[in-house]
């Protein structure tokens, strides 16, 4: 999917949920998809609930409802996906409009949305409230193996450079009349992709020898440790708890 | 395509974390043997390419276009290992920024479309490359087909994925034969995309591109004017380097087909999970065997018992792929630490 | 002191393919000095600079940097010592904020806690860029960029600063500022250039290093003057600029 992942989702504020610490936030965020992943989907007023929860979360990130609501488009593939489950699913049908349904198929595009959209939206709001480099210390905090976490870090770093290589390189091309048109254009449009990829990895062969210059060894010193305190950790964990507690009263009602 | 979260069900959202955690921990070791102290750059900037290459439109026709997933190049250019690191941390980092793929289908998007396509494409491409003669042509013939091989792979996985764990029974072949039939298609443009890509790199760096390598002629000696070549160098470091990757391959199959398999055993619709629900819930056997087969969790007529059961052996698979998970990293950290660099040629 | 800053003498080296770059090179740089090293495209200009800290090695010839010879076992602490900025500031600025990749040269070398934040503030304040010691290197105009890169070295307090093209792709006020914040350091500076200008200003002493060798060697007015010198290395004045009617350079403090 996805031409379009240029927009960061991050939106600078001062609010009860921006001051988190990264980890935290990250933390609760897991643990709420999980709860509503666990949710069973009879249980419909607990979605509700969690849609609640969310909302509140939202309001003290002071996060704009139109802003989350547009952000929450991403999933437009999958609902494409739910919306066939109904007419494809096996079983038990009910007319609605006089379209034979599956009963089955609907419970199963009920469970996709409802779950994927609470997830998205969490989701969302994480990225909104927490800055890249916050949410990278955070991943470094909960114990993700370090190289991973610098490699995602160099990404980070260097997307944007590489994404202006690129955008440089087609303007190029387009100065000199080419326009991509069909299959035709494919090889001149991955002599580009091929090129982008020599330059990154040579950039990645310079990015070491100035890492290298400067005393680099191996290991990245560890110049930002992000801490919580339990005040912290509780507030961050309000949500999944409050997630946790509907889940229970959805399995036992 | 990445999976939002509610797709798969929970034990076996977690079941492929761990396997993904799995692969990566064998690729984090893998990756820094290949390259040493330069991988955390490298990788991250080869990650930053792929991220970057995902966004590049390919037109189709009638103003239809796709674009690259990637797998089959990482592995192509840089190797499986630092290929699987490349395109785990772009899902890691699209699931976290930008709310792309569920947090809790991490590990369903990563087993997919991470590990899959790479080690399905790397696999074939080296096969492919021995096998035919050694030229450019060969080279970029191969990337063709292991591309074209790899995506309908990765939907076969998501089938194999979706029918142990699906949330909905949409039928399995159907399932199957959409989700392969589209990525067949899908494939061919992957594969045309990946092709002329390496066929471009390898005109202007062909050390650059990792799968070639040992594609260059053997080194001659002119011995009695006649040339022979040259005895490779040092067949024994060769010899670990390939012992070490079949092992680390070896524990990723053998994590799959631990979690296939287990799944698959309780899917039997008058095994374990009968027994379960006849049960109840009071026994650990029960909150196992009722953990969650394919026909268990759409019947939606016995809610009650049985679900709780789904439901506590949910929580249960992800609380123990946290714990294997971290044991694992724990474990790769601390070896790491204190094993020496060390080069090995590459061999398969 | 009369040690000096730098010593280079009969370095010569040749690349595992075969191609050699350097045939005896010998130079000398004395403390607090600024000296500019020009030379045509494939002088070896760049395979010099790789040697100064180490990277490059295993040619004759030897590398001192203040008395200390470049070689495995003091490689940190050469690398300490030689500040390199590179020429393009995207590759030298690799952390996610200014303030970490100013940190990380003398994090890597062990610093940590107030010594090392007041260490950043310092250098990033040399630099003039002490506001925007949180903002990531790519949110920075690429003058910025250069001085941020300048202050990733300085802040481990080299005892020389080597900058590779410090003026190219600057706009004019770019260029000043940077030339202002260089002329401003108490630290010995080797600077390679293509800007024959930028050399007058700034630097008292200019080489030549052409195929291999130190060709020419003077101040730097006397080496711009010797318009035969300059034609047989290919090096050539901006269109109506006469080194020698120009205002005393302002960067008299060389010997």
């Amino acid at each position: 999917m996805g031409a379009g992942h240029s927009h960061r989702l991050y939106r600078h504020g001062h609010s009860p949920v921006h001051e988190l610490p990264p980890h935290c936030k990250l933390a609760a965020v897991f643990l709420f998809v999980v709860v509503v992943v666990s949710t069973p989907r009879e249980a419909m007023w607990a979605f509700a609930l969690y849609a609640v929860l969310l909302a509140l979360v939202a309001g003290a990130a002071r996060i704009p409802a139109g802003y989350l609501l547009k952000r929450l488009l991403i999933e437009i593939p999958f609902v494409a996906f739910a919306v066939l489950m109904p007419f494809v699913v096996p079983g038990e049908q009910v007319h609605v409009l006089g379209l034979p349904l599956s009963v089955n198929g609907l419970w199963g595009a009920w469970n996709v949305l409802a779950k994927g959209t609470l997830g998205v939206a969490a989701s969302v709001i994480l990225a909104s409230t927490t800055e890249l480099r916050a949410l990278l210390l955070g991943l470094q905090r909960l114990k993700l193996p370090p190289l991973l976490v610098q490699i995602a870090s160099f990404m980070i770093r260097y997307g944007d450079v590489i994404t202006d290589e690129m955008r440089r390189m087609s303007i190029a091309r387009r100065s000199r009349g080419f326009e991509a048109r069909g299959v035709r254009s494919w090889g001149v449009l991955a002599k580009s992709a091929g090129a982008l990829f020599i330059r990154s990895y040579e950039r990645g062969e310079r990015v070491h020898l100035a890492m290298v210059s400067r005393g680099y060894a191996g290991s990245m010193p560890v110049i930002d440790e992000v801490t919580a305190t339990r005040a912290q950790w509780t507030r961050a964990a309000a949500l999944p708890v409050a997630a946790l507690a509907v889940c229970l009263l959805g399995w036992t009602l | 395509m990445h999976v939002p979260d509610g797709f798969i069900n929970a034990p076996v959202s977690a079941v492929t974390g761990v396997v993904a955690a799995g692969a990566i921990a064998v690729s984090l070791r893998g990756a820094r043997r290949e390259l040493d102290e330069k991988t955390a750059p490298l990788a991250g900037l080869v990650a930053a390419f792929i991220f970057a290459v995902q966004m590049l439109n390919f037109p189709v026709a009638a103003g239809t276009s796709g674009h690259l997933l990637g797998g089959a190049l990482a592995a192509i250019l840089v190797g499986p290992y630092t290929g699987v690191l490349c395109v785990s941390v772009v899902l890691l980092m699209q699931g976290i920024l930008f709310a792309d793929g569920g947090l809790t289908a991490l590990g369903v998007n990563i087993t997919d479309m991470a590990i899959t396509t790479t080690v399905v494409a790397y696999v074939l491409f080296r096969a492919l490359v021995k096998v035919l003669p050694r030229t450019r042509r060969s080279v970029t013939a191969a990337s063709f087909v292991a591309a074209l091989v790899s995506v309908p792979a990765a939907a076969l996985v998501f089938t194999a994925i979706y029918a142990l764990g699906g949330t909905t029974d949409v039928p399995i072949g159907k399932v199957l034969t959409a989700m392969v039939g589209v990525h067949i298609l899908i494939g061919i443009g992957e594969a045309a995309i990946t092709a002329l890509t390496v066929g471009a790199v390898i005109a202007v760096r062909p050390d650059l591109v990792h799968g070639a390598r040992g594609l260059t002629a053997p080194l001659k000696l002119r011995v009695g004017g006649e040339l022979v070549d040259a005895p490779a160098a040092a067949p024994a470091a060769a010899r670990a380097g390939s012992t070490r990757k079949v092992w680390g391959f070896g524990i990723v199959t053998a994590l799959l087909l631990a979690g296939f398999v287990s799944f698959y055993a309780s899917a039997s619709p008058d095994g374990l999970e009968k027994v379960a629900h006849d049960k109840g819930i009071d026994t650990k056997t029960t909150q196992h065997a009722s953990s969650d087969s394919p026909l268990a969790d759409y019947s939606v007529k016995d809610v009650g018992d049985a679900r709780l059961a789904g439901g506590l052996a949910g929580v249960i698979g992800v609380g123990a792929t946290v714990a294997v998970g971290s044991g694992v990293f724990w474990a790769v950290r601390r070896r790491r630490t204190n094993s020496a660099p060390e080069r090995t040629p590459e061999t398969v | 002191m009369n040690v000096p800053s730098l010593e280079v003498s009969g370095l010569a080296f040749a690349y595992p393919d075969g191609h050699q770059a350097l045939f005896g090179v010998d130079l000398t740089v004395a403390r607090g000095e600024r000296v500019a090293l020009l030379g045509p495209n494939g002088a070896g200009k760049t395979t010099l600079v790789l040697h100064l800290n180490g990277i490059l090695e295993g040619g004759a010839g030897s590398v001192q940097v203040a008395g200390l010879p470049v070689a495995k076992k003091n490689l940190a602490e050469i690398r300490r010592r030689v500040g390199i900025v590179f020429q393009d500031p995207d590759d030298q600025l690799f952390m996610p904020t200014v303030r970490e990749d100013v940190a990380f040269g003398p994090a890597a070398s062990g610093m940590r806690g107030a010594e090392l934040e007041e260490r950043v503030m310092g250098a990033l304040a040399q630099v003039g860029m002490a506001e925007y010691a949180d903002r990531p290197p790519h949110h920075l105009s690429f003058g910025q960029r250069r001085r941020v890169a300048v202050a990733t070295v300085l802040s481990m307090s080299p005892e020389i600063l080597v900058l590779d093209e410090p003026s190219s792709n600057l706009d004019p006020a770019s260029r000043r500022e940077l030339a202002d914040v260089l002329r401003g350091l108490d630290v010995t500076v080797l600077m390679v250039t293509h800007d024959l200008p930028y050399a007058l200003e700034l630097c008292g002493r200019s080489v030549i290093l052409s195929d291999g060798v130190i060709a020419a060697d003077g101040a730097t007015v006397d080496v711009l003057s010797d318009g035969a010198l300059m034609r047989a290395h290919r090096l050539e004045l901006p269109f109506g600029f006469d080194p020698s009617s120009t205002v005393a350079p302002l960067g008299g403090a060389s010997a």
